[in-house]
Parts: structure tokens; sequence; C-alpha cells
């Protein structure tokens, strides 16, 4: 992963800062990954897009094909806690998902 | 067995005696290593007094388990081999975070399991599966076929047919056959959505 070392940073400098891309690590959503694997069905892993998300057809099937294609897809985000719910809907479906900060 | 089919709400399959036992044989398998998971939980006074459960904070060390039991958080080596800095702290997370969603999940996965073997005919013949109970066979040979994948070690580049002499040829027999029944299963209950809109 390579979320950087949360800071104790209360209070940000803007000529300090000034070009700096980051946002500060509390500012950045959560993401939901699914990461590829070679057991779960293509047919099935679009059905429980849909199911769980309440994704169209279409959305659930290109991000289907990105997880088998490129090995993972970003396939939610939000607040930890919505994030969180997420991973365990998936893992309760049996799909191979993780959690972390968008970087 | 034939594809499954959609009448109305329900949802038919028709399983002859051997692939009954087949099904009922291999959830059942599953159902008593998440049980035996359950069972081994750590126990915690404040847990019974709050109703608030305590699970594993560590994976299973059988790679079977930790399969139907993931981590919520991925740690990687980096490009020398070595862990990140990030690492301690996603490994703490990802303790914290099994222990506290790990009893749940061991509720749906026992719980769909429970779901097949309540409703697979024990003498194979015709199962009625209602929407709830299609898609808990679906989660539930969704597992067993996590289960064998492992256990046989099949990745994307293993063949349709085996070498004759590869000892997991009948056990991959097997998790074909399932893995069609859940194709057929997806399809029976996507196809009716589809109709109903």
């Amino acid at each position: 992963m390579t979320t950087p070392v949360e800071q104790e940073r209360t209070q940000v400098d803007p000529a300090v800062d000034e070009g700096a891309a980051e946002v500060g690590a509390e500012d950045r959503p959560w993401l939901t990954i699914v990461w590829n694997d070679p057991v779960n069905l293509m047919s099935y892993v679009t059905y429980v897009f849909q199911k769980l998300f309440g994704y169209s057809r279409e959305k659930a099937t290109k991000l289907m094909l990105d997880v088998h294609h490129k090995g993972r897809a970003v396939v939610s985000s939000g607040s930890k806690e919505k994030v969180e719910g997420d991973v365990a809907r998936l893992h309760a479906a049996g799909l191979w998902a993780t959690m972390q900060r968008e970087s | 067995m034939e594809a499954w089919k959609r009448h109305g709400a329900q949802i038919v399959g028709v399983l002859d005696r051997q692939e009954a036992a087949l099904v009922r044989g291999m959830v059942g398998q599953i159902k008593d290593m998440l049980d035996a998971r359950v069972a081994e939980q750590p126990e915690d006074e404040l847990a019974a007094l709050t109703g608030i459960r305590t699970g594993h904070s560590s994976p299973p060390e059988d790679p079977i388990l930790a399969r139907l039991l993931p981590d919520f958080h991925r740690v990687d080596l980096d490009e020398h081999g070595e862990l990140p800095p990030s690492a301690a702290a996603d490994m703490d997370a990802a303790a914290a975070m099994r222990s506290l969603h790990e009893p749940e999940l061991l509720d749906r996965k026992t719980g769909v399991a429970a779901v097949v073997l309540r409703t697979c005919p024990p003498d194979g013949g015709v199962a009625r599966l209602s929407e709830e109970e299609a898609e808990a066979w679906l989660t539930a040979i969704n597992d067993v076929r996590l289960a064998l994948g492992t256990a046989l070690q099949i990745t994307e580049d293993t063949p349709d047919v085996l070498p004759e002499d590869d000892p997991r040829g009948p056990h991959y027999g097997v998790y074909q056959w399932l893995t069609w029944v859940q194709e057929s299963l997806v399809q029976a209950v996507v196809g009716g959505d589809e109709f109903a809109n």
C-alpha cells in the first residue's frame, strides 16, 4: 500500500503547502477494493455488484471486467463506516475485498 | 441435473441422489469448518454482558478458512520484498476489523449453508427455492468452490481438462460440476429479474 504515514497536523500553512497535491489524510475518502481471484464466476461477481450496490447491469459488468483484466477495481467509496460495511457484505458473498484510503 | 429454471417466484432444480449427496456433503463440510472456528472464538466476559461479540483477531492458519474469512486490509511487500512503513498500522487495523466483523461473517456463512442443508432433498429430487433461498445457495455453493479452488490450487491457467495422471482429477470434476450448478443458478436468478422488469 502506498498510504503515507498519517501526520498529526491541525493547521496547514498555505505558504508551506503551496503546490502540494496531498490532502490531509483525514479528508481522503476510503475505498472498497475488489481483487481478482481465479474461482469467482464473472456472472456471479456482476450479480453481487448489482445486488449489493444497486448498480445497473452495465456498471456492474464494467467493474467486474476491471477486476478481471486489471486485477482489481474500486467498487465503492466514502466514509470509513460505509466502506467497512461494504467490505463485510462482499466477504459474505465470497468476494476478495479490502479497504484502504484513497492515495 | 438440468439447468435451474424459474417458475414464477420459485427457482427449481432437480438433483439425482448422488448429486444431492454431493451438494449436502460438501456444504456440510464447509459448515463444520466454520462451526469449529466459531467454537474457538475467544471468550470475553464483557461480551457476555454487553452482547457485543469479539471474534478472532488473527486470520485462520488453514488456507481454506483464510480464503473464506479474508482480512479487511491488504499488506503487500514493496519492490525490495520488505514490508512498507504503513504495514504495521494496516495489520493492526485488520486485526481490529476481524475481531469486530468475523462473528457476523461466520453467522452468515453458516446460515447459508444451513439453508442448503434444509432445502436440498437428502435422497435427491426437486429443490424448490424462494428468491432468498436461491441467493443462499449461490453463496454456499460459491463458498464450496472457493474452498475446493484453494485446496486444488486452481489458477487462471488451470486447464479445463487435467492430465490423466493428475491426482486432483476427481475433485476437479466435482469443482467443475459445482461451477456449472452455480452458473446455471445465477442465470435463473438474474434472468427472472429481467423478465420482471
